[in-house]
């Protein structure tokens, strides 16, 4: 349909013009755009810039899935999305994809008919307390006022922890994170509790950061990863396998500085050679060009690199690779073997 | 009787008066300090608006227009509470205004927004020439096609249903009465609209391509965006509103019930579960791969929350007008429409004038509420901005510029309903 949809009644004649749906690597590759869903802004992960360039950890991922499906880490259309929208945009086929810090849960992947192709992150819900307040463990927060956002999971899993500790609390619900900044550094709660990603990244905003400490209690699992629609499981090959190539291509020290070098030929190591499509026949089982995994590593760099340029050390964000390190390094991340 | 001591011949001149009547002294004695308890009320508001004005003006006066991250802000205002971090707003205040419309395509939205004062000149101003209402019924397909580009035979073809419509009541309603003729103008469009027009659109256009850059929907943004569902849902719900009114009033069963169905329904629900319906429900209806514009969607929905509204305050207007006019529109031999036209509705109109400005005002502030569905209107530009590293924690600068720029927006609305009024008295 590539009529230009202008005043609601032409607009209804597209609906009704509309087919049934293909494949949907068959549509992105038809429509030369993936639709990806990402969040409004969340500092590291999804943001676009003063020239609507969207950037981030997420975005990354994105891009990564561009390249490797037709070429161009540029051919996506972002679609923000917010916490009450991304599952229905998600299954009416409004996006392709989902990448926005969405965490992988029971319900979301049965109940809800989603995939979850891999986690890019491993995040955890943490405690953030002025330090005055003198308080070195969430144990001793009995009574405290906590600032929590209301509609997430991470109000339920606050709820499950003081409940099994057996400690009372006092919650202030709030809509957002920015909501969140302002009323905890107006002290109207004690605690701030979200994501430690995310408190990490508040804190790294405070005029007074050192005023602040992380809790080191984590008191719930958050792995955050991007999903795909149940019921297209080549779509969600393609997907899931292009997150396992930037995880390899770290592994195997793949960058995005040497992939030129490395992609030319085929060298010593057989599985980069069939990572990179030098041997073997991987991108052709997938239904992408040889060289998919070349572009999705091109595109921002491996794992480690999007890691570090995006929510890394070096970053305002500045977090460490902590659970989010290579499997050798002693982390999570680890991608099934490219054969 | 001739020894009277004095009589005056000639006028005394004037003298100036008392120096203490007039200029600033007399105007502060007057106004400020007229009595002991007046005084006191003026120099404990003087002493507030300082304290208020000491608090405020070093912050919006700190030099940080120049910055381009938050640190660097507080690097400029030294340690503690220094000042605004001008800096996003000078980096960001396109993006807050065109969102992520192309930067070489603003010329389009600007153009498409002073011409929409040219348009609606000669309908806000009875000095502006009169030829230029020819050009007021064009100009929503000409802004339209500006805005969203693409071929020029896309807005035509919408133009020509009305057409069409028009024709097929003249045609219909001289062959088989008014009724008859007003269904036949209702139907002829939409059918033309749901079936021919996109095809006759797409094969003019593969003749003829005239036309400029398409822009898409999702590149709308910011105040833009705003303008844009404002602009649409005042203009279409102040005559689906009357539409609505006098359908309530009617008395034909069928046409009444539908109106105040549709008015109490629309009323009976949060604009922001209609928001939603229009993002996320209708998406689930729809067939999959369909290409509902989400902006299209949202302007249809406020759209009919505001019409709703308007409906209620024109019955207002309706109700209040004495039952000697609807007799003596009757008395004159008028028809139906001519009796509206010429003798309620300029009446009930001007009684209602504050009502839907009020309504109009309303309607374009709730167009903020399309941050929650995800649209990226200013609201929702200001929490993407904060997404970003360098300016994550700025809060009140952005706040601050989006709330001045709503308050000019309403605040000449107010204005010119408060002149439509004065101009339309007719009590004196």
């Amino acid at each position: 349909m590539k009529k230009s949809v202008f005043l609601g009644a032409l607009t209804v004649a597209g609906v009704i013009a509309g087919g049934a749906a293909a494949a949907t690597l068959d549509e992105v590759k038809a429509r030369g755009k993936l639709n990806c869903g990402v969040t409004t802004g969340l500092v590291g992960f999804a943001a676009p810039d003063a020239n609507g360039n969207w950037d981030g950890f997420d975005v990354g991922v994105c891009r990564a899935v561009a390249a490797a499906v037709l070429g161009d880490p540029a051919a996506v259309e972002f679609v923000p999305t917010t916490g009450k929208t991304r599952f229905t945009a998600l299954a009416s086929g409004e996006i392709d994809m989902l990448a926005r810090n969405t965490t992988w849960t029971f319900s979301r992947d049965v109940d809800l008919k989603f995939t979850f192709v891999g986690v890019n992150y491993y995040d955890g819900q943490g405690f953030m307390v002025p330090k005055e307040l003198g308080v070195s463990s969430a144990t001793e927060l009995d009574g405290a006022t906590v600032c929590i956002q209301t509609g997430t999971t991470t109000e339920l899993n606050l709820a499950d922890y003081f409940r099994s500790n057996n400690i009372s609390y006092e919650p202030v619900p709030i809509e957002t994170n920015a909501e969140a900044q302002q009323q905890y550094l107006a002290g109207a709660c004690d605690v701030y509790t979200t994501d430690a990603s995310g408190l990490a990244a508040t804190r790294a905003t405070f005029e007074n950061p050192g005023d602040h400490v992380l809790l080191p209690e984590i008191v719930s699992k958050e792995p955050l990863g991007p999903l795909v629609r149940h019921g297209d499981n080549e779509w969600g090959d393609i997907v899931r396998w292009t997150l396992n190539a930037l995880v390899t291509a770290e592994e195997l020290g793949v960058t995005s500085a040497n992939i030129g070098d490395m992609s030319s030929a085929p060298g010593n190591n057989p599985e980069i050679n069939r990572l990179l499509g030098t041997e073997g026949s991987l991108g052709e089982m997938l239904g992408v060009s040889a060289d998919w995994a070349k572009n999705a590593i091109a595109a921002g760099g491996n794992y480690g690199e999007l890691f570090e340029k995006n929510i890394g050390e070096n970053t305002p964000i500045g977090l460490a690779r902590g659970l989010n390190a290579q499997w050798t390094n002693g982390g999570l991340i680890y991608s099934p073997p490219f054969r | 009787m001739s020894d009277l001591g004095f009589v005056r011949t000639e006028m005394l001149p004037e003298q100036a008066p008392p120096a203490t009547t007039v200029g600033a002294i007399g105007w502060a004695r007057q106004n400020l300090f007229n009595g002991i308890s007046n005084s006191v009320l003026t120099v404990l508001s003087l002493v507030f608006i300082y304290y208020i004005l000491a608090a405020m003006l070093p912050w919006l006066l700190s030099p940080t227009w120049g910055a381009e991250s938050l640190n660097e802000c507080r690097e400029i205002n030294g340690s503690g509470h220094g000042g605004a971090c001008w800096g996003v707003i000078s980096e960001r205040w396109l993006q807050l205004m065109f969102g992520f419309y192309p930067p070489e395509y603003y010329w389009r939205p600007i153009a498409a927004f002073l011409l929409l004062g040219v348009a609606l000149a000669p309908v806000l101003f009875d000095t502006a020439p009169r030829k230029l209402l020819i050009f007021t019924p064009l100009y929503p397909f000409f802004g339209a096609w500006l805005l969203w580009g693409g071929t020029i035979w896309n807005p035509l073809a919408a133009l020509a249903g009305f057409v069409l419509g028009y024709y097929a009541y003249k045609v219909v309603a001289a062959a088989a009465g008014s009724l008859a003729g007003v269904i036949a103008a209702a139907l002829v469009p939409v059918l033309w609209w749901l079936f021919l027009a996109g095809p006759v659109a797409g094969a003019l256009s593969s003749i003829l391509p005239i036309g400029i850059q398409a822009v898409e929907s999702r590149a709308f943004g910011g105040f833009m965006l705003s303008i844009t569902i404002g602009v649409t849902a005042i203009l279409c719900s102040l005559p689906l509103g009357i539409v609505l009114a006098l359908g309530r009033q009617s008395d034909l069963l069928i046409v009444k019930a539908l109106c105040v169905g549709f008015i109490e329904f629309i009323r009976g629900v949060p604009l922001i579960t209609l928001l939603f319906v229009a993002s996320t429900l209708l998406n689930i209806f729809m067939p999959p791969g369909t290409n509902f514009d989400i902006i299209l969607r949202v302007m249809i929905m406020v759209t009919l929350f505001a019409a709703a509204y308007m409906a209620e305050v024109v019955r207002g207007g309706l109700a209040a007008l004495p039952t000697g006019q609807y007799e003596a529109a009757d008395a004159l031999g008028l028809d139906y429409w001519k009796a509206q036209r010429l003798v309620i509705m300029p009446q009930a109109l001007k009684i209602s004038i504050p009502g839907i400005v009020s309504t109009f005002i309303g309607v374009f502030k709730d167009t903020t509420l399309v941050s929650i569905i995800g649209l990226l209107d200013p609201l929702g530009l200001s929490n993407a901005i904060r997404a970003d590293a360098a300016w994550n924690g700025i809060v009140w600068e952005i706040y601050g510029f989006i709330a001045l720029m709503f308050f000019v927006f309403c605040f000449s609305m107010s204005r010119y309903s408060m002149y439509l009024e004065r101009k339309l008295k007719t009590s004196h």
